[in-house]
């Protein structure tokens, strides 16, 4: 179908603002007689407080109120406190002063007399599984989404079981399994068996967590940086303590989340506590880089082991996948049932057992980050497949084509039920991708030499969720003609919440210049929407803000007929306008509808409003009733799928084996994303997700020296993400599949995530490649383990430790 | 918390201004680029009472021409004025090639350097705040049977296992260049093998820079100008990213056989390591796979690994080797 917006390039409006440094992020926050906060974190990996003493503090000029763990509410279970008297990683934020200027609150915290108790800690999740070993936690050391708190330590049995190297597998508080796995692993004709180590990984947000806050009026007006507008609305009013009616929230920008700002987190909420304590005096609480790494999450790394059985032409037909998740101090997120899910849809097993363990460490706690367990099993398990294709003597393209879901994904299956996908094209990707590559032709180079430099080539494959239902749409048309459309998702950079509200211009036929986008706070009127993470977006709002406009096109329509007789039915939409389908001269503007509508009022204005829509969407659309035509409804339209984004990726390098020196030469993303609603957008996301993907598999340190349980690569320049230098200029393409998704109205579904995990595995695969197959069983892969490998040495890592690379 | 202490702040117009700041304060800190000093402020791990910023003086920035057929290279002159400088790529390809290395393009953009020879190790367990010996305690946090030590030391571990983060340095000292200080009212010049010290030393201060003392510059003797040159830095990015290991060389050939080498290794001890052993193996030999393989036995030797550095020892042999390797070219 030819649209008129969809699958054009567009300037997204926040753009020009990012670029000339116009954008006002949280820390850009300004008032008369603002006061500055800063927080004082633990210097203990695990300790009790013993005692405060802010008397010090108190005398430093300019210093007006200190905020202490009694003062905030604190968390059930294992959750995360804004400030704690326990507190449970280094640098988790225990007492918040408040001061005349930045400078006055640093001296504070520099006064400040706090005394704590060490408590035993633990920073490998294996060591916390031990017999003898600690709990990061008073209350047990494993838990997880669907686990209840608890402690489980493996018996000394267990651990001998497994000698040295592999993953020791005890007992599992999740496991499940669906076929017959152990009669698949007998008709196999190779299995491949291994253990490995994933590393967690920063976040490294540009904008740190900052956020400001002011009392008026009974209100709390909150600056925050977040990913999600409306979605992180209900948890940071909870972490203040007061209804979602009386927050004021303003997220206009957000200077990258990648899943650790999906939704509201304590530090935002401190701010707000502290203007409480000064009669609602403006607060600005600025978090510095180290402390963003000390409280801004990490991806949760894992400790496993795989056993994979594949039949003579490559087909998996048996895989059992063992898991051990470190969670860091809290919850975390369950990337370990990622994990299977993404075992699960990429490869198709025709059997499988899985049995995961998630457990806390006394380390950054961990939350979603892109791809979370879905891009580590893309690292963790496709090198795997190298390996089983090397030793069945196929090619490494085909033993992915064999496996991945395709042509529509009618028969595909998706995690532990096996239940369907709303659409699969990964193996029409994959194939899309070897032709565009060249992947036979240049594949012959492998581990050719020029000198120290050999070449190698990796595919690889990812995938994650990438769609939900059941929220809320919100359009309004004003008396001036102007389309309004209210979008809550939220702004992370991703420009999807501009490229999804076009799906409401192009039902209603608008040009895009008579379009607002309304987003970026409470005083925007925002509908009740999902956040934007998950690469959940391009489905979910392109659903809701279909839902809105076809609302408004039928009161359009409504109105026409209302206005110039006949039935709607008689009515179409034509240049803005809403004409008889049969004569055309016949109509009404939509500026002259809109008028009409506030004279109609009730449905037309939003005086009257569905009664199945979210709160958040109901005060949304009263507070505009009168003012123009409103589209509202809530997005019931069918979903029985689980909704699939999934790529491939193609990488070629040069390894020098005597400096571990990679050069990334080229790479090739195919996205199977549905219908391309912004091209351009897409190849911003696919070629930064490359990047990113990069420093996840080569070079991002998170590291804990186990004697002090401190974090070790508190800087940018010490956590080594990958920076637009380090990969070819014009190296990084892209591609999409461009089929529709069967359960959008336009067809489109998600992509963010997964073109992180299969660029980043394709780097792994390549590395391997370049080195005969060598396989590190460690993500990263970095320049030590490239050398020791090259060399013949031993690796540096004690096997399966975590947190050293 | 990224907030720095209160601090006099002078910024003086000459030297002898300078001077005079410093005797008036003693505990001052000298100041230019600022790419290490900030760092040290905003974490209020280092918190002088008073800086003296000379990124103002004239007479310290800028480089010219030596009678020699050297150079002179101002203290405060960026590190990206010493990459682009024409005269530095044509007499010293391996000193532009090395400042064009460190960190990255906007660093190098104010990083000078003086500040890049003068600045302080990297360890993280010092910069972190530790109270090691280096930074007046009585231990070194780095040297434990746990301790993550992938960019420490290999050689003269004293009671501090940090290691020189300079790029240039390595360049400097294999050039034979010499470091010009005002100390009082003399100008002390110092060869760049011998500004930096080890713990052994003073465990405090990574140079023989005193209190007082200002860095005025940097006299690259002509004696290597125009020699063939090497310098090549293994990091695991391409920007922004200390050497795990670097090498410089500067070497003359003649009639195939390498008449005179000078290699400095950095990234492998406390101080730039010169690597006698290669330069005295290599001098007379015509460069080629043999050499090369005896230039890896003998480029390591005495290495002693800590904790997850022990990669370092082929990559210092290699990189040793690819320096003799582009002779044969």
């Amino acid at each position: 179908m030819a649209y008129k917006l969809i699958g054009k390039n567009f300037t997204p409006p926040d753009i020009e603002a990012k670029v000339t440094g116009a954008a006002r992020f949280a820390e850009d926050f300004r008032a008369d007689g603002m006061a500055h906060v800063k927080i004082w974190g633990s210097k203990m990996p695990n300790g009790r407080v013993t005692r405060i003493d802010t008397s010090a503090a108190e005398r430093v000029p300019g210093f007006l109120a200190a905020l202490v763990p009694d003062d905030v509410k604190q968390p059930d279970g294992a959750g995360q406190a804004i400030l704690s008297s326990q507190p449970r990683y280094f640098g988790e934020p225990v007492v918040a002063v408040a001061a005349e200027t930045e400078q006055a609150a640093a001296d504070a915290i520099a006064a400040l007399v706090v005394e704590m108790e060490l408590l035993p800690f633990v920073v490998d999740p294996l060591e916390s599984l031990k017999p003898d070993g600690p709990n990061a936690f008073s209350g047990g050391n494993v838990v997880g989404s669907g686990i209840d708190l608890q402690t489980v330590k493996w018996s000394g049995r267990d651990f001998a079981l497994a000698g040295e190297g592999e993953l020791p597998r005890g007992n599992a508080p999740l496991e499940w399994s669906f076929g017959d796995v152990e009669a698949g692993f007998a008709a196999a004709k190779v299995i491949v068996e291994e253990s490995f180590v994933h590393a967690s990984n920063s976040h490294h947000a540009m904008e740190p967590r900052s956020a400001a806050a002011y009392w008026e009026g009974g209100k709390c007006h909150v600056w925050g940086s977040t990913q999600s507008t409306a979605f992180a609305q209900p948890g940071l009013a909870n972490l203040i303590g007061i209804p979602l009616s009386d927050l004021v929230f303003v997220a206009e920008y957000c200077g990258g989340g990648f899943g650790g700002k999906a939704g509201a987190y304590p530090l935002m909420a401190l701010p707000a506590l502290m203007s409480k304590k000064l009669g609602g005096r403006p607060c600005l609480l600025r978090v510095s880089r180290k402390e963003e790494y000390d409280n801004g999450y990490a991806r949760g790394g894992f400790q496993g082991w795989a056993k994979l059985g594949f039949r003579e032409d490559g087909r998996l037909i048996a895989a059992d996948v063992f898991v051990v998740q470190d969670l860091g101090t809290t919850q975390g997120f369950p990337d370990f049932n990622n994990v299977a899910n993404a075992t699960s849809i990429v490869f198709q097993p025709e059997s499988m057992r899985f049995r995961a363990v998630p457990v806390m460490t006394n380390t950054v706690p961990k939350g979603a980050q892109r791809g979370p367990g879905e891009n580590q099993t893309a690292n963790m398990i496709e090198p795997l497949f190298d390996k089983a294709a090397a030793e069945l003597g196929i090619d490494r393209v085909a033993i992915r084509v064999i496996n991945a879901p395709g042509g529509g994904g009618k028969d595909a299956k998706f995690g532990k039920a096996q239940g369907p996908v709303s659409s699969a094209y990964l193996r029409d990707a994959i194939e899309k991708g070897a032709e565009q590559f060249r992947w036979s032709e240049r594949v012959a180079a492998s581990r050719s030499r020029d000198g120290s430099r050999v070449r190698g080539y990796g595919v690889a494959s990812a995938f994650h969720t990438a769609g939900s239902n059941g929220f809320d749409g919100l359009v309004r048309i004003t008396p001036d003609g102007i389309l309004h459309v209210h979008t809550g998702v939220g702004n992370l950079g991703t420009y999807s919440y501009a490229s999804t509200s076009r799906i409401a211009a192009e039902v209603l036929g608008y040009d895009w210049s008579r379009v607002v986008l309304e987003y970026g706070g409470t005083a925007r009127h925002l509908p009740w929407n999902l956040g934007q993470f998950g690469s959940n977006t391009n489905f979910t709002m392109t659903r809701t803000n279909w839902v809105a406009a076809m609302d408004a096109k039928a009161k359009l329509q409504e109105i026409a007929a209302a206005v110039l007789g006949g039935t709607p039915e008689d009515y179409e939409l034509r240049d803005e306008r809403v004409v008889a389908t049969a004569d055309a001269s016949k109509g009404i503007s939509f500026a002259e509808a809109a008028q009409k509508a506030i004279e109609m009022g009730g449905k037309y204005s939003g005086q009257q409003l569905p009664e199945d829509i979210n709160p958040m969407t109901i005060a949304s659309a009263t507070a505009m009733a009168g003012s123009g035509l409103i589209g509202v409804a809530k997005d019931t339209l069918p979903k029985v799928g689980t909704v699939p984004a999934l790529s491939a990726s193609f990488v070629e390098v040069d390894v020098d084996v005597e400096t571990g020196k990679v050069d990334i030469r080229e790479c090739l993303t195919v996205a199977d994303c549905g219908t391309v609603i912004h091209p351009m957008g897409l190849a911003a996301q696919v070629r930064s997700a490359a990047v990113m993907g990069f420093g996840l598999a080569h070079t991002e340190r998170h590291i804990y020296d186990p004697a002090y349980g401190r974090p070790n690569a508190r800087a940018l320049y010490l956590s080594k993400p990958y920076s637009i230098l380090d990969v070819p200029a014009d190296g990084l393409h892209w591609a999409a599949v461009d089929q529709p998704d069967f359960e959008n109205p336009m067809g489109m579904k998600g992509i963010g995530e997964p073109i992180q995990g299969s660029a980043s595995a394709a780097l792994i695969c390549a590395i391997s490649d370049a080195l005969g197959g060598h396989l590190f069983n460690r993500v990263p892969v970095v320049t030590d383990m490239i050398i020791n490998a090259a060399e013949g040495m031993p690796q540096s890592h004690k096997p399966l430790a975590t947190n050293t690379v | 918390m990224d907030v720095m202490h209160n601090f006099e702040l002078y910024q003086p117009g000459s030297v002898a201004d300078a001077q005079a700041v410093l005797k008036d304060n003693p505990d001052a800190w000298i100041i230019a680029g600022g790419k290490d000093s900030l760092d040290w402020f905003k974490d209020r791990v280092k918190q002088p009472p008073a800086l003296v910023d000379i990124s103002g003086i004239a007479e310290l920035h800028g480089i010219t021409a030596q009678e020699d057929g050297g150079l002179w290279i101002g203290a405060t002159t960026t590190l990206t004025e010493v990459a682009e400088d024409a005269a530095v790529r044509e007499k010293f390809p391996m000193l532009a090639k090395a400042a064009g290395l460190v960190a990255s393009p906007q660093i190098r953009n104010l990083a000078t350097l003086g500040g890049n020879v003068a600045q302080d190790t990297r360890c993280v367990y010092y910069r972190d705040g530790f109270p090691c010996y280096r930074a007046g305690g009585n231990t070194c946090y780095a040297n434990t049977p746990t301790a993550m030590n992938r960019e420490h030391t290999m050689y003269e571990a004293s009671r501090c296992v940090a290691v020189t983060p300079s790029d240039t340095a390595p360049a400097l000292v294999a050039l034979e260049a010499v470091m010009v200080i005002q100390r009082g009212s003399r100008q002390v010049e110092v060869p760049a093998s011998e500004f930096f010290i080890g713990p052994e030393i003073d465990i405090t201060r990574m140079t023989v820079l005193e209190r007082g003392d200002i860095l005025l510059g940097v006299k690259v003797p002509g004696k290597w100008a125009g020699s063939r040159q090497y310098f090549e830095k293994a990091a695991d990015r391409n920007v922004w990213d200390f050497a795990l290991v670097n090498v410089a060389m500067a070497a003359r050939t003649e009639g195939g056989k390498i008449t005179a080498a000078s290699m400095v290794c950095g990234g492998v001890q406390c101080t730039p390591r010169r690597m006698s052993d290669v330069e005295s193996l290599i001098v007379g030999e015509a460069p080629g796979a043999e050499l090369e393989g005896l230039v890896k036995r003998v480029a390591a030797r005495g290495a002693r690994p800590l904790n997850f550095n022990h990669f370092k020892v082929p990559l210092m042999q290699n990189l040793a080797a690819r320096a003799v390797r582009s002779l044969a070219v």
